[in-house]
């Protein structure tokens, strides 16, 4: 095995030093070096970056790619609806991970593949649920491609943050909670209970729920923390606070007073990392598949052949392999997401490799 | 089950002490008292004995979730502790088990040693099937070993204190020796720790309640069958400030800090105990100290150190000569030549009865001076020896004195305030005793292997391997000498991590030989020859004390110097 996939000349995405590329469509997804024509999957920052001439977005996540890359020459297409590009078609697909998060499905003389970019099956009201597209080459992520993941229902994970939410408010101690500011923090905030207290969050976090609300997406009212007197810690005492994961440690949460603290993030499953997050409470929630789910997403696609992208790649593989599938790597540079969600918390952070046996 | 694998997970979840005492009082105060007695005997740090071997636990884990050997490998490489991997693996639960903690323990756990293996296989998938994600997780290190809750003893000390009523001190006197194995936890003995305290006043009466303690002297109603208690320790702290900051020296009883096992010596009606700091009862394996508790007389508890120590020799041996007489079943004559014990007495904790914890320092020391000279004449006073103390006009002195501690075999000095009373613990409320220990050893060292941590350095690469420069043949070649995994910040960690990732060279199972880039200085305690390991050399302790990002990996120090630590050491 080479340490990327063989260029066979049938394939209709290959891995290239600046990002996947689909030869006969001439274009790139998700592309880590400025290119001419780009197709995002999704606006976290380690798959739409700056600097590419043409993107091409699914239309619901056009305001948060805006509010991140400003001023780029966006091209957007509902989900489903079909383009050509160079001869290949071109189509977008949710994907269930954030608002306008798409698969990217091509298809080219009868042959189909589809890019996954980051996704997640369990139900987000934030935005389109995972749909499943049946192709023939299936490139899949992994961020949490271990049997150790396994994700309780989102609203189990909901109930427990709001007891702990309510014991706090019951207390008079601010609750508040980190977790990654696009994506995370609006499930998050469209998921609790608002009607346990007033509710604030960091500046950081304000852009993007004004681009989800935007969208159409119903969340709580939200005040800005800044907004309030740095001395007037009582107005946080019933509070939930969101926050990104920078504000951990920071100055800024002094203005809380006696706060409790917690972590939201599919990592947090792991005792070790919500031991090294050092937060008072680590809450599961993720915007990616977990072990099951990456599963019943390659089995819904039909595909014979699998690509892993990103996170525990090299079980992933093998594990496929052993399920009788032909799979194998590509080395990109995604990952980045969970390098802020994690804070360096495990593999996805690793360059991927892909010595694989 | 179900309520104390809650309260496990709860302790789990937080780091809040807050939040880990009320989970511990709510527990305690609906608890029933035999689970209680179960419950507070773990929590207090009680371990059961390891009763399935891993090898087996991972092989009926693999099965029952449909996993080769390799995945289970790889995803406990993530999580770095096998019990949690397996509370994750498993498919959900079929039911959950309604059966109490106590009957869990001595029906199933304690029963589970030695079962012929297809009835273990059953039992543990039944055991699995009716558990969920934090019965499975508690369960699993019961039977595996290596169970530990995330909880101060003084925690669970004062949830016990709170749910009786009875105050902490009296609680935290009760529970020394509460997990020794030798005794089973069960309702009478947990009614007795948490039993309200009698006090008899002057004029023999017997008054009830808490305030009664102030006024005369304690009689516990739970004393009775135990006899032969010993004081919780009284712990010392790293001096991490200037000498000079702690003002005259006059104010200080300073000793040498000895290497050795701290142990209390306790004579009451006719009888000897000697316990551990750890709280195991460690009677039988010391006769040289019980002999001296035969002849102390009654109603006396000495504090001091279990040395190995030659008869007549200037200092005392390395501590590695006292551990064949822990770690041996049975002590032989040969055993008893080779590492020869003595007590050495540094603290009188009770005289004749009576309670000297609240008396100063100093009044204690001159009353266990006193006591030897008590005895003189008596086979008592050839036992009984007295840490001397170390006198010195200033910190300046003191300091070069320190300097001699490894020529004295000791390791550095102990600045005990005069006025302190003995506290319980690491307290500092009651005075304060500082222990100041000579710097360690230490060389600049080759990150060479890395392999990914435990516990909070889960799925990290954490724990290293360091070899320094070996110019034996005219080439310079690393030489792997020690591992360590402590002294790094989370913050150097993860960079660590990332640079160990991008370097890698080959990867052995779970271990990566990466390019030798980053070079640490190393701490360690001791050092001796070791025909066993390829460098010749074995280090006691080691831990990084430093990340070199100034030095190169050429500057990093050789076996050469390594090896003249041992040659510079006084025999």
């Amino acid at each position: 095995m080479p340490p990327n996939e063989s260029l066979s000349t049938e394939d209709l995405i290959v891995a290239r030093p600046d990002g996947l590329y689909c030869p006969p469509g001439d274009f790139y997804i998700d592309p880590w070096q400025p290119v001419d024509r780009a197709v995002i999957t999704h606006a976290h920052s380690d798959h739409a970056r700056w600097g590419h001439t043409h993107y091409l977005a699914a239309q619901p996540g056009a305001g948060v790619l805006l509010s991140r890359l400003p001023d780029i020459e966006l091209q957007t297409a509902a989900y489903g609806e079909r383009l050509d590009i160079n001869g290949v078609t071109v189509s977008l697909h949710p994907a269930g991970h954030v608002l306008g998060s798409a698969q990217v499905r091509v298809e080219y003389h009868g042959r189909v593949w589809v890019a996954s970019g980051d996704y997640k099956l369990d139900p987000d009201p934030t935005c389109a649920p995972f749909e499943p597209v049946r192709c023939h080459t299936f490139i899949t992520e992994s961020t949490f491609g271990l049997p150790i993941y396994r994700w309780e229902p989102p609203q189990t994970v909901f109930d427990s943050i709001d007891s702990w939410w309510r014991h706090n408010a019951a207390e008079g101690r601010a609750s508040v909670l980190f977790c990654y500011s696009f994506g995370k923090a609006q499930h998050l905030l469209a998921g609790i209970d608002a009607a346990i207290g007033p509710i604030f969050c960091h500046g950081a976090l304000d852009p993007i729920n004004r681009a989800y609300i935007a969208a159409g997406v119903e969340l709580p009212p939200v005040r800005l923390a800044n907004e309030v007197a740095a001395k007037d810690k009582a107005a946080f005492k019933q509070a939930l606070i969101v926050a990104p994961p920078s504000a951990q440690g920071s100055p800024w949460l002094k203005r809380f007073g006696d706060y409790s603290d917690a972590f939201a993030s599919g990592w947090m499953r792991l005792r070790g990392a919500r031991r090294r997050r050092g937060v008072d409470r680590g809450f599961v929630l993720s915007d990616h598949a977990d072990w099951p789910g990456l599963h019943t997403a390659i089995r819904e696609t039909g595909a014979e052949r699998v690509i892993v992208t990103h996170g525990q790649v090299e079980p992933m593989v093998r594990w496929l392999r052993e399920q009788g599938l032909e799979a194998g790597a590509f080395t990109t540079q995604y990952g980045d997401d969970a390098l802020e969600e994690a804070a360096g918390a495990a593999e996805a952070v690793a360059p991927v490799t892909s010595d694989l046996p | 089950m179900k309520r104390f694998a809650a309260l496990y997970t709860a302790l789990d979840a937080t780091t809040s002490t807050h939040d880990k005492l009320e989970a511990l009082t709510t527990y305690f105060a609906a608890a029933a008292p035999e689970d209680a007695a179960w419950a507070s005997y773990f929590l207090a740090g009680g371990k059961p004995r390891q009763s399935v071997p891993t090898r087996i636990l991972r092989e009926i884990a693999c099965e029952r979730a449909g996993l080769p050997a390799w995945l289970f490998e790889e995803s406990y490489q993530a999580v770095g502790d096998l019990a949690e991997t397996i509370a994750h693996i498993l498919p959900p639960a079929q039911r959950i088990s309604e059966l109490g903690l106590t009957q869990w323990i001595e029906q199933r756990v304690l029963s589970l040693r030695g079962v012929e293996a297809d009835e273990l296989r059953t039992r543990l998938l039944g055991y699995w099937d009716e558990l969920d994600w934090g019965g499975r997780f508690l369960l699993t290190k019961l039977i595996g070993g290596g169970f530990r809750v995330g909880v101060a003893r003084q925690l669970v000390v004062r949830a016990l204190a709170e749910v009786a009523g009875v105050d902490h001190k009296r609680i935290a006197q009760r529970m020394v020796g509460w997990t020794d194995s030798q005794q089973k936890p069960d309702a009478a003995r947990y009614l007795r720790l948490i039993a309200p305290e009698t006090v008899s006043t002057a004029n023999g009466e017997v008054a009830n309640g808490a305030n009664a303690a102030e006024q005369g002297v304690l009689n516990d109603a739970a004393s009775d069958s135990d006899l032969g208690l010993p004081y919780p320790f009284f712990l010392a702290h790293p001096l991490q400030a200037e000498p000079q900051t702690l003002g005259d020296t006059h104010h200080w009883q300073i000793e040498w800090k000895w290497d050795g096992i701290r142990a209390q010596l306790v004579k009451r009606a006719g009888r000897v105990w000697l316990w551990s700091r750890g709280e195991d009862l460690i009677t039988a394996r010391f006769p040289e100290v019980t002999a001296l508790g035969d002849a102390l007389p009654d109603g006396f508890v000495l504090d001091g150190e279990i040395l190995a120590w030659e008869p007549d020799a200037l200092a005392p041996l390395p501590f590695a000569r006292l551990q064949p007489r822990i770690a041996r079943k049975t002590l032989t004559k040969k055993i008893l030549a080779d590492s020869p014990a003595t007590f050495l007495a540094y603290d009188l904790l009770e005289a004749n009865g009576n309670d000297l914890r609240m008396t100063p320092l100093a009044e204690r020391r001159a009353q266990l001076e006193a006591l030897a000279v008590s005895l003189d004449g008596t086979l008592a006073r050839d036992l009984l020896r007295v840490s001397p103390r170390v006198e010195a006009p200033d910190w300046a002195t003191l300091a070069r004195l320190r300097e001699e501690s490894r020529a004295r075999g000791v390791e550095g000095l102990m600045l005990k305030e005069r006025q302190s009373m003995y506290g319980v613990g690491r307290t500092k409320a009651s005075g304060t005793w500082w222990k100041w220990k000579i710097d360690p050893y230490a060389v600049d060292a080759v990150l060479v292997y890395a392999q990914r941590g435990h516990g909070r350095r889960a799925s990290l690469y954490t724990d290293f391997t360091f070899a320094v420069w070996d110019e034996a043949d005219g080439v310079r070649t690393l030489v792997p000498f020690a591992k360590a995994y402590s002294g790094l910040t989370d913050e150097e960690m993860r960079q660590v991590d990332a640079i160990v990732r991008k370097t890698t060279i080959e990867k052995f199972g779970p271990v990566r030989s990466v390019t030798p880039t980053l070079v640490f200085e190393i701490g360690f305690e001791g050092i001796q020859a070791s025909p066993r390991h390829k460098s010749g050399i074995a280090v006691r302790f080691p831990r990084m004390l430093r990340w070199r990002t100034d030095k190169r990996i050429e500057e990093a120090d050789s076996l050469a110097m390594l090896k003249g630590f041992i040659d510079n050491r006084p025999a």
